[in-house]
């Protein structure tokens, strides 16, 4: 809400694309932590912002008052048309009990560890031709040439779409990241391209079937019964949604902090063990990935007169900085040992595909350091991030040091 | 002592089998499961300890 008036008070009017809280939400995530747990707005509608790890949890396991009929906060309360309850437009992840239980059993075995551990070679293969493309630059664009490729070039060969439809396929993921929240209409004629090439892909999967994500969906059964291609379909664009501008984040802000945090660059270059320790801790402190809930009803909570549909910012890294879970909250600890951070959600809702997140963090990662072992930010002002419920670094110059 | 996870209360963030994985592993479905009776070890209380105290979730109980 590029538009909207500057936020004077974050405790009455929080606004999450405020551009003092997309350059830096922390300060104020402290701020209210002391003064006002449950923050307030007008904006969008009406909504509410719990900001300690006891708030954010117990709504993210209250499945009785707040529905995750709409994740994404818009500009005003959402419309019926917004909420087919109680499946939602995207099920698992806009679904509540019962049914997101059986949506949810759906993709779960083709993101737990056993299929997604499987991925390893094939991702470092992509990390290492990306970095091969970026050879001789003095400066590297770690944000717009390197982290952004990473998700939709793994989401394409777990989907067994051809190597060499690359470019068209970003196209379309392109197409879906811009189209996704339009009204319906638009969204249709917009996502023409993509379903004809994606039902092109699926045809020739069902003639020629394989060991991939869209062979998976294909051949699962619901109820006895295939998925319908509509069904396969709208999970697949589920996957590229959830699955892009996430983990792109979260690789993007771990090379940030370890361009300007030499000691943590040089303790991961040099004790690669410690990398799995290291991710948890990038992702409790740059945790990407804020979600929404609606209110089901008119109800009080701490104190606060919350209404039938106003919006739940649910601030999963806000959670990530509370004093009271965490020891030395607002110091990033690359060797933390006890890290019960909540980047991929709390409850029911867990983030699906966290161990393909944790995977392609940990060998982007792996790679870039291993390319370059000493870096630094070429231009820290030019670096921006992401407004919205994604944070992460989109420009991100990066000098490659000798 | 021995180890044990509540299904109702896993949802499969998975930090327990990363951080001990000849303790925990995982089902299909990616929910942690413990490997065996659970039966903790000297050698692996520890270890079992370090995973109870990163489960998001409190999904892992500890008992004489």
């Amino acid at each position: 809400m590029t538009d909207s008036p500057l936020v004077q008070d974050f405790a009455t009017d929080w606004d999450h694309s405020d551009p003092q809280w997309v350059a830096d939400p922390y300060p104020i995530w402290d701020d209210l932590r002391q003064r006002c747990p449950v923050a307030h707005t007008e904006r969008y509608g009406g909504g509410w912002f719990p900001v300690t790890h006891a708030g954010v949890s117990e709504i993210a396991k209250d499945t009785d008052n707040f529905t995750s009929r709409n994740v994404v906060i818009g500009n005003g309360r959402p419309t019926e048309l917004d909420l087919p309850a109680p499946i939602g437009v995207a099920p698992p992840i806009t679904s509540d009990p019962p049914f997101h239980a059986i949506a949810r059993r759906l993709i779960l075995p083709a993101f737990a560890p056993g299929p997604i551990n499987a991925l390893e070679p094939m991702i470092r293969e992509l990390c290492s031709s990306l970095l091969d493309g970026l050879v001789g630059e003095d400066v590297v664009n770690a944000g717009t040439k390197y982290a952004q490729y990473i998700p939709p070039g793994v989401i394409r060969g777990m989907l067994g779409f051809p190597e060499e439809d690359i470019e068209h396929f970003l196209e379309m993921v392109h197409i879906i990241m811009e189209g996704i929240d339009h009204p319906e209409e638009e969204r249709i004629v917009e996502f023409e391209p993509v379903e004809a090439y994606f039902v092109a892909q699926m045809e020739d999967h069902i003639d020629n079937p394989r060991d991939d994500l869209t062979s998976y969906l294909l051949n699962v059964k619901l109820d006895g019964q295939n998925l319908a291609m509509e069904h396969v379909f709208g999970t697949m664009v589920l996957i590229l949604v959830a699955g892009i501008d996430t983990t792109w984040s979260a690789i993007g802000s771990a090379i940030w902090h370890l361009a300007q945090n030499p000691e943590d660059l040089a303790r991961l270059v040099n004790e690669p063990d410690l990398m799995p320790v290291a991710i948890e801790e990038f992702l409790r402190f740059y945790a990407p990935v804020t979600m929404a809930r609606l209110v089901k009803h008119d109800m009080e909570y701490q104190g606060c007169p919350m209404k039938e549909d106003d919006w739940i910012l649910l601030g999963f890294p806000a959670a990530n900085r509370d004093p009271v879970v965490f020891k030395d909250a607002e110091r990033f600890i690359i060797d933390r040992a006890e890290n019960r951070h909540v980047a991929f959600g709390l409850g029911i809702h867990r983030c699906a595909g966290s161990n393909l997140a944790r995977l392609e963090m940990r060998v982007a990662l792996e790679e870039f350091i291993k390319r370059y072992p000493r870096f630094d930010l070429a231009e820290p002002d030019a670096v921006t991030w992401a407004p919205g419920q994604i944070r992460g670094p989109r420009n991100l110059p990066i000098r490659i040091l000798p | 002592m021995k180890v044990r996870i509540d299904p109702e209360i896993c949802q499969g963030q998975g930090r327990c089998f990363s951080i001990a994985p000849g303790i925990f592993d995982f089902d299909d479905l990616g929910s942690g499961v413990v490997i065996g009776d659970g039966t903790l070890t000297n050698d692996t209380i520890e270890l079992a300890r370090l995973a109870q105290s990163n489960c998001p979730e409190h999904a892992i109980f500890i008992e004489e």
